[in-house]
């Protein structure tokens, strides 16, 4: 894994857009970034998983990464993308408003969840459990995703 | 030398030859005359303790040693293989199948105790030995008469001998010993060459001295020979003895040996030494045994096959798939843009992407006979345990499954057989009793009905007795009084599939424990298959399991509800109709419709699925696909049916898969996806 690293206290993170706000997740997590493609509505879902769509042959669950964080809908534009995300053994694609670029990040200006909990009070709390903190970047915050919790692996409910 | 890499080819063969040691001591069993047999027996067992030696594995060397010994008795008419003889065989057989199965996991061989089989083997063989009377006459005489034609088999190929060979051949003759060339020739498949040369010459090693191989053992160790390879040996055996020895080796075609005359006085001239160490001699006088060896190597042979993982034939399949989806997009492209080129081009493509399906699908394929070869030893096994007699008769053992199907099959197979013989068939003196004849038979039937494999289980015992199994339900509470009452006798015999249900007072070994045909009916559903059972009092049942071709690629009928595209599998149609919304009745509160007198509940698929609407459909057609679990049917509701085609099922994942209603998805040849509806859910 430390060998993808630009070094050992940077982390690269794909920052992409939710809304106005800029969201970002570990390099590593992403496979690849498809545009917006037919997706298969799947029965008895939650509403923020969104269906299937073919990926190179094979299934791919998509979810809505705004409605599964909490956000307000949206309708999809030329910018929405899909982000492939692999977690564990688990491929998901992931939809987003827009991908902005790959940012490389110094741990020290990444503030932890605990920390934000306590100073930005307005951010809504059930959403909150979906971030592991946020970076800075030159005044630049981007919120980091926690992946693991948004695709429920942590024996939350589907 | 590494001997891992060679562990896997190790364990496949363990297993073919296991399997080949129960086959034909079951004829053996049946007739203890039966030379054939015993002499296979013996070359397996011979070939199992030469490579488990190579290998290391010195307990099932031991044991297959002693084998052997006892096997030797009885090729040589030493001993008579009776019952008691069998028995001790068959459980070596299971001890080796358990020591290879832990080599296999990884564990010791030597976690089983062989100690007690060992000293029946030697105790045997040692009374055995006692009245030995002699039948090497009939085999000396037999031999010269073949002699003629294996002179016409080509000679060894010259070698080369230096004076110091020539003088270590001198003086091992001094010492009784003699040289002999050895030419060995592999069979063509032979895949691991270097393998196959060092399990030769480790068996070479233990019955004398090899003093010099062509090519040489660097040269064998790298591959680097065709597929004959020459040694001299020095040896106090016989050259029968040396043939047969690396005859009993797999995948060896041929081996031709011949004495080496040297002169005496070597020192003479070099090169006239050069020369006369050639064959002087073509004392051949092995053919007898060499006949049969390759005749024996001919028919492994007659199934030239190549092993393949699973998962490499899934992988094949998955880029077939792809290339499927791929190629009808290129055909619409063409027909959109009219390029008359491409298309073409497009149709040639088909032909070619059909033809690798269609092989890809029968590479997959393999006959239940792998899974029904286990069944006469399991019910020997158990016609013993229980007491009774039973002729197993197997049938369409050639009949082809897809792999995945195969894996799955046996142990709900074992199952009902054991049923059968537990439950099913009778004591010898009951039979007797009852006008049957005292053994029972038991029949494992496969075969083909259309897109399906049927496979079936029969006895002609005493059936399954409706009543009893009406008030063994209700005493288990597993339906209530009212439910039986009204139960005809088929549906009450069918109750033997449900949870916690056992007929049988006393819990046996072999069946009973109520786990049992719930257990068996998940499986085969779980493999897309069902299972149904006919029974008559007093003359016996027929289990009859239904299965897919196979898992990959079902038929299936594709509709529309509102914009959405639902897979049904065909397997479970049985029919569609047009109707209009007055045929639809309502009975109490559900609504059905009348079909040829059938009254059919329906399900309007766009509620059950939460279809969003998006245009009200007006009063004109409804299509009904009509479905069917087991004996039960349903009427699905669709807006439109858009035509059967061939699928390619793929999971949905782990993040989607308490979707129970939907079984999987399928990429349409316009890449879009279509969910497969579970049918048997829908129904609930």
């Amino acid at each position: 894994m430390e060998q993808h690293e630009v070094s050992s206290n940077e982390v690269q993170i794909v920052a992409f857009k939710l809304k106005r706000e800029e969201y970002g997740m570990s390099i590593l997590n992403v496979e690849e970034i498809k545009r917006l493609t037919d997706i298969t509505r799947v029965p008895f879902t939650p509403d923020f998983i969104k269906g299937v769509m073919n990926l190179r042959g094979s299934v791919l669950p998509v979810i809505d990464l705004k409605k599964r964080i909490g956000l307000p809908d949206a309708e999809y534009t030329d910018a929405t993308r899909i982000i492939v995300v692999k977690l564990e053994e688990i491929t998901v694609g992931m939809i987003v408003d827009a991908v902005t670029e790959v940012l490389t990040i110094d741990t020290d200006h990444i503030t932890n969840s605990k920390q934000i909990a306590s100073t930005e009070s307005d951010m809504h709390s059930e959403s909150n459990k979906f971030i592991n903190g946020i970076g800075n970047l030159n005044n630049r915050l981007v919120i980091l995703l926690n992946l693991s919790e948004i695709l429920g692996l942590n024996g939350e409910t589907k | 030398m590494d001997t891992n890499q060679y562990m896997e080819m190790f364990l496949e063969e363990s297993k073919d030859h296991l399997q080949s040691l129960n086959e034909r001591l079951l004829d053996l069993e049946k007739d203890p005359a039966d030379s054939d047999a015993i002499n296979e027996i013996f070359r397996s067992a011979h070939t199992l303790k030469g490579m488990s030696a190579t290998m290391g594995f010195n307990v099932i060397a031991e044991l297959t040693h002693d084998m052997e010994n006892v096997l030797d008795l009885i090729r040589t008419d030493k001993i008579k293989a009776d019952e008691d003889i069998i028995d001790v065989l068959f459980k070596c057989i299971d001890a080796l199948q358990q020591m290879v199965d832990n080599i296999n996991n990884g564990e010791p061989e030597d976690s089983v105790d062989v100690k007690e089989l060992v000293d029946k083997l030697n105790s045997i063989a040692a009374t055995g030995g006692d009245k030995a009377p002699a039948s090497f006459k009939a085999k000396t005489t037999a031999e010269p008469a073949a002699k003629k034609d294996a002179n016409s088999e080509n000679p060894p190929a010259n070698i080369e001998l230096s004076d110091i060979d020539i003088d270590l051949i001198n003086s091992a003759k001094k010492s009784g010993l003699r040289a002999m060339h050895v030419k060995v020739t592999l069979a063509e498949t032979c895949v691991l060459k270097t393998a196959r040369s060092y399990m030769v010459m480790s068996a070479l090693d233990e019955i004398g001295d090899v003093i010099k191989s062509i090519p040489s053992t660097e040269d064998l160790e790298q591959e680097k020979f065709d597929l004959t390879f020459d040694v001299i040996l020095l040896t106090g055996e016989e050259e029968q003895k040396v043939e047969s020895v690396l005859m009993n080796i797999s995948e060896i075609a041929r081996v031709d040996i011949e004495l080496i005359k040297v002169p005496d006085a070597p020192k003479k001239e070099v090169t006239t030494a050069k020369k006369a160490a050639v064959p002087a001699v073509a004392k051949k006088n092995a053919p007898a045994v060499k006949k049969q060896a390759i005749q024996h190597h001919d028919n492994m042979k007659s199934g030239q096959s190549v092993r393949v993982g699973i998962e490499k034939l899934d992988s094949l399949m998955n880029l077939v798939g792809e290339l499927v989806i791929n190629k009808t997009r290129l055909e619409q492209i063409g027909n959109t843009h009219r390029i008359a080129e491409l298309v073409e081009t497009v149709e040639q493509m088909d032909r070619v992407t059909g033809d690798l399906q269609s092989i890809v699908m029968k590479v997959r394929m393999v006959p239940v006979g792998q899974v029904f070869n286990r069944f006469p030893r399991v019910v020997r096994d158990l016609a013993k345990e229980l007491n009774k007699e039973v002729n197993l008769t197997i049938e369409g053992e050639d009949t082809e499954l897809d792999r995945t199907v195969i894996d799955e099959i046996g142990d709900p197979l074992v199952h009902l057989i054991r049923n059968s013989m537990d439950h099913g068939i009778e004591h010898p003196d009951e039979r007797e009793a009852k006008g049957k004849p005292p053994i029972g038979q038991v029949g494992l039937i496969a075969r083909h009905e259309g897109n399906n494999v049927i496979i079936m289980v029969t006895d002609d015992g005493a059936g399954i007795d409706a009543d009893i199994i009406r008030s063994k339900a209700v005493e288990k509470s597993v339906i209530t009084q009212d439910d039986a009452d009204n139960m005809t006798d088929a549906e009450a015999v069918r109750l033997i599939f449900l949870p916690g249900f056992s007929t049988s007072d006393v819990i046996t070994d072999v069946s009973g424990r109520g786990v049992g045909m719930d257990v068996v009916r998940t499986t085969i559903e779980a493999l897309g298959g069902v299972i149904d059972v006919e029974t008559k009092k007093n003359e016996g049942s027929v289990f009859k399991i239904k299965l897919p071709l196979t898992l990959a690629i079902i038929q299936a009928l594709l509709v529309n509800v509102q914009e959405e595209i639902y897979a049904i599998p065909l397997a479970s149609i049985d029919s569609t109709i047009n109707i209009t919304s007055e045929d639809i009745k309502t009975i109490q509160n559900k609504e059905t419709i009348v079909i040829r007198g059938e009254i059919i509940p329906i399900v309007r698929l766009d509620r059950a699925l939460n279809v969003s609407h998006i245009e009200d459909k007006k009063d004109e057609e409804i299509y009904v696909v009509i479905v069917h679990v087991g004996d039960k049917k349903c009427g699905i509701m669709v807006d439109k049916l858009i035509g059967q085609q061939e699928i390619v099922i793929k999971t949905l994942g782990k993040l989607l898969s308490g979707v129970k209603v939907i079984s999987g998805a399928t990429v349409l040849g316009n890449g879009q996806i279509a969910l497969i509806l579970d049918v048997a859910i829908l129904m609930q």
